[in-house]
């Protein structure tokens, strides 16, 4: 199984999601954002970064990519598509994700291991997970408050697409704590917090068993490769 | 050459923590008469050649589509300015 990191000006967590991705046991391929080529993927990651410098809006000059016209035909046709931090802003302004993400309610950068409820194994990214679980993983963000329009956060809550919420402490001001959302089909799924950054032990956030010890992110990547060959 | 300006700024229900910031550092400053800042965005697009109705109603779709984002933000203006 083949999972396309697509990597813009200005990514810098393509080669983490890469090792995610292989060491969930699927094979990573580099993808370009100037390309019109998907490589023959089976799902697909938008990584996190500083696409264009976040000039205009987080994200916003990358939605308008040359491969974002291949990304947003694949996941109109159920293609797996998993955007971390600035990939779910992308997500959201290339209106495959509802709302937007906005700078943190306190003003400032944050960069903390987050402790996140799972609150739907039901997306293709989650399938791995139980309802509820709890999740640590890092996140590390300037623009993560998360808004929409009160009729659209009741409806994703209402259907269950609110896949994760911050547990404990709300880092950026996000409404209802919203750490991220799946589109209506659940194949897209964007979240702010990265769990690339909690895939190998020795580098991933404490634990109480020891230090470094972290491994929930590796769970998001094992559930694309489920997901995909349940398909 | 003409100069289309389009103004955009975050929606007025939203928390615009740029403008917090700006208005907390006036506050230290003693400028207490001001009760608040927001910051919206200018763009400056020179045309090149006339301005007509075809050039405006490019210029409307792409400050909805690209120079904003609806979700977070209002097109406040959208003027032609005279040629400098």
């Amino acid at each position: 199984m083949k999972v396309g990191v697509i990597t813009f000006p200005g990514s810098l967590d393509d080669r983490d999601a890469a090792r995610g991705i292989r060491l969930a046991g699927a094979e990573p391929v580099a993808l370009w954002h100037g390309d019109h080529d998907l490589q023959g993927v089976d799902a697909l990651v938008l990584p996190g970064g500083f696409s264009y410098g976040d000039y205009l809006r987080c994200g916003a000059i990358a939605a308008h990519s040359p491969i974002m016209r291949e990304v947003i035909d694949a996941a109109n046709s159920g293609m797996p598509v998993l955007g971390i931090c600035n990939g779910f802003q992308m997500l959201t302004e290339a209106h495959l994700l509802p709302g937007g993400l906005i700078r943190n309610e306190k003003g400032s950068f944050v960069c903390r291991d987050q402790r996140l409820r799972v609150e739907s194994s039901r997306t293709q990214w989650t399938t791995a997970f139980a309802d509820g679980d709890e999740i640590v993983i890092p996140l590390k963000n300037g623009e993560g408050g998360y808004i929409a329009d009160a009729d659209t956060i009741e409806r994703l809550e209402g259907e269950g697409r609110v896949v994760f919420r911050y547990l404990g402490y709300n880092p950026n001001g996000s409404i209802n704590d919203i750490a991220g959302v799946a589109n209506e089909r659940g194949n897209v799924v964007g979240l702010m917090p990265h769990p690339e950054h909690a895939v190998e032990p020795g580098f991933g956030p404490d634990t109480s068993a020891a230090m470094r010890s972290g491994i929930d992110g590796l769970r998001i990547f094992q559930s694309v490769l489920q997901a995909v060959l349940a398909a | 050459m003409p100069t289309i300006v389009v103004e955009v700024m975050p929606k007025a229900e939203l928390l615009d923590p740029q403008g917090k910031a700006v208005a907390g550092a006036l506050k230290r400053l003693g400028k207490s008469e001001f009760s608040s800042v927001r910051i919206g965005k200018r763009f400056e697009l020179t045309v090149d050649g006339p301005v007509d109705d075809g050039v405006l109603a490019d210029v409307r779709d792409i400050a909805q589509t690209l120079l904003s984002n609806g979700v977070i933000e209002d097109v406040v203006a959208i003027r032609t300015e005279d040629e400098r």
